[in-house]
C-alpha cells in the first residue's frame, strides 16, 4: 500500500471514529443508528489492523488498544458518578408534582451539601482528627481544661446549650487548639495547617461557585434579551415535561392559559398611562418606608448586641435573655419580608419586577443585619483585647505567687516546683472562641427557627385547614388560609446566608462545618416531606428566568462579603495569647512567615521576599485590569458581529423572496445601488459570502476536514434549504458532515450540554 | 435490514456487555437508566408477549405511564417516535429507549429541538404553519372550554409568535427558525425533560 492510500485510509478510519462517537447526536431512528455504528466499527476493526503495518506496529496496535480500555473505563466511572448521586428519585417525586422550579431548590441543596461535605473533610482531616490523634490530651494544658470556677456546672445541660462548659473546652472552637509547631511523630504543622484550612475554605468554595456560574451562563445563550421571544418561549418552552402528577398538569395548564391572556394584553394596552404622578408618589413612598424599616431592624440588632453584652457580666439570666440576640435576628428574618411584599404592593409593579425588587430588598436586609451584627461583635473583641492585657499580667502574678508559696511551704528552694494545675490558671478572655460560639448560637438558632416554621407555617396550617374544613363558616381550603405554597426564593436566600454564616464562623468553630453538614442532610429529609405532605404546586407559576445564575451570583458576593472579615482578623488583630493555634504570635500570619524561614529552603525565602515587594505587586494588578479591559471590549465586538450577520441574515432572505415574487428590491442600499446602474440587474450573491470565523458564541467551531460542510438538519430532509443557517457553510452541503460533539454531562443539573 | 439490526435484548443477552456498550454509544442514556427502561417496558408486556423478540407495545399501553399520562403532547411524542408501518403510535424498546434519550438530561440542544419540532408539527408537513401553532395552543391551555382562548385572542397570539420567530416571512415556522428561537430560551432544556 502505497503512502498516499495509507494516509487517506487513516483520514476514513479517522471519520468513522468520529462518527461512532457523535452518532447518538444524530436524530434517527435507533435501527439506522445501529446499522451505521456496526458498519463504522467494523470498518475500524479491519483497517486498524492493516495500517499498524511496518515499523511501530506493535506499538500502534498497543496505543489502540489503550485508547480503547480509557474510553471504556471513563464510560464505568461516569455512570458510578452518576449512581452515586443521592435523592435522585426524592427529587424526581418532587418534580412530578410540582415543576422543576421548585425542583430546583432542591437540586441547590444537595450542590450545597455536597460542598459543604468536601469542606467537612479538609477541616475534619487537616486540623480536627491530627489535633484529637497527636495532640495533647484534654485536661494536661489550660487551655484544654475547664476553669476550676465553672467546673461544678459544666456538665449542665443548660450550660452545654450555650456552648458553654464542656463545649467551650473541645474541638469544637478555636480556642482548643495548642499552638505547637509540630506535633507527633509526623511533625504535623497543625498552626500551619489550621491557617490553611481556613484560606483554602474560601479558596475551594469560589472556585466551585464560579465554576457552575459558568456553567450555567453556557446554557440560554448569554445575551439574548429579556423580552425577546415571549410569546414564542411561551408557546414552545412553557410545559414542564417532568410533571406527572394531573392535578399539577391542571394547574400548569391554568397557569399557561393565564400567562398568554395577560401578556396578549398587556401587548394592546403598552401604553397604559393612567396616573403617573400618584404611582411616583407611592413608588417613593414605598421606598421610604421600606429603608426606615431596614434601618429600624439594623438600630435594633446593634441594641440588642450592647444588651447582651451587659448581661455577659451578669448570673442570673432567663433563657429569653440569654438568647435574646439570637432569637432577634432569626425573627427579623422571619417578619420582614412579609412586611417588605405588603408595602411592595403600593408599588404597582409586573410581578417579575416585582420579584427582582423584593429579592433585593431581602438581600439588603439580611446583609444589614450580619453587618451590624458583625460591627456589634468587633466591638466585643476590642474590650476583650483590652482585657487581656489586664489579665495578662494578673496570671502572671498569681504564677509568681504559686511559686513563692511552693517554695515556702516546702522550705526548698533548690527544686523546681510542679506547674500549676491548668484548671487553677488564670484565663484569657479568648476572643476568638467568643466569637465562634456567637456564630454556632447564631446558626443554631437559625436552624430552629427555621424549623419551626415549616411546622407551624406549613404543617399545623395544613392540618387545621383539613380538619377544621368540615365545621367552619367558609371554605378554608378555596378561601382564607388555604393551604400553603413552597416559597422557593425565600428559601433559597435562607440557604445562602446560612452559607454565609458558615464561611464567617468556620475559621473560629472548625466544628460549624460539621453542624452545617447535619444541618443539610436533615434539611433535605425534612423539606422534601414538608413539601409532598403541605403544599400545593403554585398557582402562577412563573418563572425568573435566569434565576439560576443570580442565585448563584448572589452565593458568590455573599462569599466575598464574608472572607472580608475573616481575612481582616487575620491581618490586623492580634491572636489571644493563651488560647488558639497561633497564641504567642503577634499576627495570625506570622505561622507562614516562619514556616518559610525554618521548613523551607533559603532561596523560596528570598523568592518570596521578591514577590511581596510592591514594586512587582502594582504592575501584576495593573495587568490584571488590562487584561479585564481587553476582553471586554472583544466581547462587545462580538456582539457587534453578531447583529450584523442577524441583519445580513435578513436582508439576504428579503431579497430572495423578493427575487420569488419579481418584486422591486425592497432593501434601500440595494435599492440605491441598482439606481447608480440602471442598466444591470444587480442579483444578490446566492449564499452570503460567510466570514471565516463564526464568532457567535453558541456554534462550536466545526472540526471536520475543509470543504465538508455541516448541517445537522440536513439529515432529515424537512427543513428547506436555508443557505444563511447558523453553522457556516463553505459550500452548499454536501455528504452528512458531524455535529457538534456531545459532552459527557450526567446528571441531574449538572448535564448542562456543553456549547 | 436485516435481522441482526435489531437489539438483542432478551433475557439471554440481557447481561452481555457488549450489548450495553453499543447502547450506550447509540443514546444518551447510562446503564442504570437502560436497565430501568428495560424494566418498566417489560412491565407493559403481557406474559406471551416477553418472550417475543422486538415486540412492539400499542399507545395506548405506552400511555399508561404516569410520566407520559399528564403530558399534553403524549400521543404526539408517540407518533414521532415510532417506526411502526401502519402509523398507529406503537413503540418498540428501541423506539422507547429513543424517546428516553431524547428527553434524557444529556442530550444536546440540536436534538431536543429537532425533536421539539417534530412534535409540535401537527400536520406532519415540516413547517409550523397556523393550524399547527392552532393546535398547540389549544393543547397548552387545557381540554375544557372555558380554559381556552377565543378566536380573536388566537389570531393575535399567533401573529404576534410568527411576528417574533418567522425571520423570513413565509407564514410558518421551520426548523432552523424554529432551533434558532429555542436556542436562546433559557427554560428549554432544563424542561424538556423525562427521566423514568
Amino acid at each position: 500500500m502505497s503512502e498516499g492510500e495509507m494516509a487517506r485510509l487513516m483520514e476514513e478510519v479517522e471519520e468513522k471514529k468520529k462518527l461512532i462517537g457523535t452518532i447518538r447526536n444524530k436524530p434517527w431512528r435507533m435501527k439506522r443508528r445501529l446499522v451505521q455504528l456496526r458498519e463504522a466499527q467494523q470498518f475500524v476493526d479491519k483497517f486498524e489492523g492493516a495500517l499498524g503495518k511496518g515499523k511501530g506496529r506493535k506499538w500502534y496496535a498497543y496505543k489502540v488498544m489503550m485508547t480503547k480500555k480509557w474510553i471504556k473505563f471513563q464510560r464505568d466511572f461516569e455512570n458510578f458518578r452518576t449512581a452515586c448521586i443521592p435523592w435522585e428519585r426524592k427529587i424526581k417525586e418532587v418534580e412530578s408534582h410540582f415543576g422543576s422550579s421548585v425542583a430546583s431548590y432542591f437540586i441547590f441543596l444537595r450542590w450545597m451539601y455536597g460542598m459543604n461535605l468536601v469542606l467537612f473533610g479538609f477541616t475534619f482531616g487537616l486540623v480536627v482528627i491530627p489535633e484529637v490523634l497527636m495532640g495533647l490530651p484534654y485536661g494536661s494544658i489550660p487551655r484544654k481544661t475547664v476553669p476550676r470556677a465553672e467546673q461544678p456546672t459544666a456538665q449542665d445541660y443548660s450550660v452545654l446549650m450555650d456552648f458553654n462548659g464542656y463545649c467551650k473546652y473541645s474541638v469544637l472552637f478555636y480556642g482548643y487548639y495548642n499552638n505547637q509547631r509540630t506535633i507527633g511523630v509526623l511533625k504535623f504543622r497543625l498552626p500551619l495547617s489550621y491557617l490553611m484550612v481556613g484560606i483554602g475554605t474560601f479558596g475551594y468554595s469560589l472556585m466551585v461557585v464560579i465554576r457552575t456560574m459558568a456553567k450555567n451562563a453556557d446554557v440560554g445563550g448569554g445575551d439574548g434579551g429579556e423580552g425577546e421571544f415571549t410569546f414564542a418561549w411561551k408557546m414552545f418552552t412553557s410545559w414542564d415535561y417532568l410533571i406527572g402528577n394531573s392535578e399539577t398538569a391542571d394547574n400548569k395548564f391554568a397557569s399557561i392559559t393565564t400567562s398568554f391572556k395577560e401578556s396578549i394584553v398587556d401587548e394592546q394596552e403598552n401604553q397604559k398611562d393612567e396616573n403617573i404622578h400618584l404611582r411616583r408618589f407611592l413608588r417613593v413612598l414605598a421606598n421610604f418606608l421600606i429603608t426606615c424599616s431596614l434601618g429600624g431592624s439594623g438600630y435594633l440588632i446593634y441594641f440588642v448586641v450592647k444588651r447582651s453584652q451587659d448581661f455577659a457580666s451578669r448570673d442570673d439570666l432567663s433563657w429569653y435573655e440569654k438568647n435574646e440576640l439570637e432569637l432577634i435576628m432569626s425573627l427579623l428574618g422571619l417578619v420582614c419580608p412579609p412586611l417588605f411584599e405588603t408595602i411592595a404592593e403600593l408599588e404597582d409593579y409586573h410581578p417579575r419586577i416585582a420579584l427582582k425588587w423584593q429579592l433585593g430588598r431581602i438581600f439588603a436586609l439580611f446583609l444589614g443585619n450580619l453587618y451590624t451584627f458583625l460591627f456589634a461583635l468587633f466591638d466585643e473583641v476590642n474590650t476583650k483585647l483590652e482585657e487581656e492585657q489586664a489579665i495578662q499580667n494578673a496570671s502572671i502574678w498569681a504564677m509568681k505567687e504559686y511559686y513563692a508559696n511552693y517554695t515556702r511551704l516546702l522550705n526548698d528552694s533548690e527544686s523546681t516546683p510542679p506547674p500549676m494545675d491548668p484548671s487553677d490558671v488564670i484565663r484569657g478572655p479568648c476572643w476568638e472562641t467568643a466569637v465562634g460560639i456567637e456564630f454556632v448560637k447564631l446558626t443554631v438558632s437559625d436552624i430552629q427557627v427555621t424549623y419551626l416554621t415549616i411546622l407551624i407555617g406549613d404543617f399545623a396550617r395544613a392540618v387545621i385547614v383539613r380538619f377544621l374544613n368540615y365545621c367552619w363558616c367558609w371554605d378554608l381550603e378555596a378561601g382564607f388560609p388555604s393551604y400553603g405554597e413552597f416559597d422557593i426564593s425565600g428559601n433559597v436566600l435562607g440557604l445562602v446566608f446560612n452559607q454565609g454564616m458558615i464561611w464567617m464562623g468556620a475559621f473560629y468553630a472548625p466544628g460549624l462545618v460539621g453542624i452545617n453538614v447535619l444541618r443539610l442532610l436533615s434539611s433535605m429529609y425534612y423539606q422534601c416531606w414538608a413539601v409532598m405532605a403541605t403544599n400545593v404546586p403554585h398557582e402562577r407559576v412563573f418563572k425568573a428566568s435566569k434565576s439560576n445564575n443570580f442565585y448563584m451570583g448572589l452565593l458568590l458576593l455573599i462569599l466575598f462579603l464574608s472572607l472580608l472579615p475573616v481575612v481582616y482578623t487575620i491581618m490586623t488583630l492580634p491572636p489571644s495569647f493563651d488560647c488558639g493555634p497561633f497564641s504567642g504570635k503577634v499576627k495570625m500570619f506570622d505561622v507562614i512567615m516562619e514556616t518559610i524561614d525554618l521548613d523551607l529552603p533559603a532561596f523560596m525565602g528570598t523568592l518570596f521576599s521578591y514577590a511581596a515587594n510592591p514594586g512587582l505587586i502594582i504592575p501584576a494588578v495593573l495587568l490584571m485590569v488590562l487584561a479585564i479591559y481587553y476582553l471586554n471590549s472583544v466581547s462587545e465586538a462580538y456582539k457587534n458581529s453578531n447583529l450584523e450577520l442577524k441583519k445580513k441574515m435578513q436582508m439576504a432572505r428579503d431579497e430572495e423572496k423578493n427575487r420569488r415574487n419579481n418584486m422591486d428590491s425592497t432593501n434601500q442600499v440595494m435599492k440605491d445601488l441598482e439606481d447608480l446602474m440602471p442598466n444591470q440587474s444587480l442579483a444578490p450573491p446566492a449564499p452570503p459570502p460567510e466570514p471565516e470565523k463564526t464568532p457567535e458564541p453558541e456554534t462550536k467551531p466545526v472540526k471536520t476536514k475543509p470543504g465538508k460542510g455541516v448541517n445537522l438538519q440536513k439529515d432529515v430532509a424537512l427543513a428547506s434549504p436555508n443557505p444563511g443557517a447558523q453553522r457556516p457553510v463553505s459550500r452548499p452541503p454536501g455528504p452528512r458532515g458531524q455535529g457538534p460533539g456531545a459532552g459527557p454531562g450526567r446528571g441531574r443539573g449538572r448535564g448542562v450540554p456543553p456549547r | 435490514m436485516s435481522s441482526s439490526a435489531h437489539l438483542k435484548l432478551t433475557s439471554n443477552s440481557y447481561h452481555s456487555n457488549s450489548c450495553f456498550f453499543s447502547l450506550q454509544e447509540l443514546t444518551f442514556l447510562t446503564k442504570q437508566e437502560i436497565l430501568l427502561a428495560h424494566k418498566r417496558f417489560t412491565e407493559l408486556l403481557s406474559k406471551e408477549e416477553k418472550d417475543l423478540p422486538n415486540t412492539r407495545v400499542s399507545m395506548e399501553r405506552i400511555l399508561s405511564l404516569p410520566e407520559l399520562k399528564s403530558n399534553p403532547f403524549r400521543e404526539r411524542i408517540c407518533h414521532v417516535f415510532s417506526t411502526s408501518a401502519h402509523q398507529d403510535g406503537s413503540l418498540t424498546f428501541e423506539d422507547f429507549l429513543d424517546l428516553l434519550s431524547a428527553f434524557s438530561d444529556s442530550a444536546t440542544l440540536e436534538i431536543k429541538s429537532h425533536y421539539a419540532f417534530r412534535i409540535f408539527d401537527f400536520d406532519d408537513d415540516g413547517t409550523l404553519d397556523c393550524g399547527d401553532l392552532e393546535k398547540l395552543v389549544n393543547c397548552l391551555t387545557g381540554e375544557t372550554d372555558d380554559t381556552r382562548l377565543g378566536p380573536e385572542e388566537m389570531r393575535q397570539l399567533i401573529n404576534n409568535i410568527l411576528e417574533e420567530s418567522d425571520i423570513d416571512k413565509d407564514g410558518t415556522v421551520n426548523l432552523s427558525e424554529f432551533q434558532h428561537v429555542i436556542s436562546r430560551s433559557p427554560d428549554f432544556v432544563s424542561s424538556f425533560k423525562i427521566v423514568l
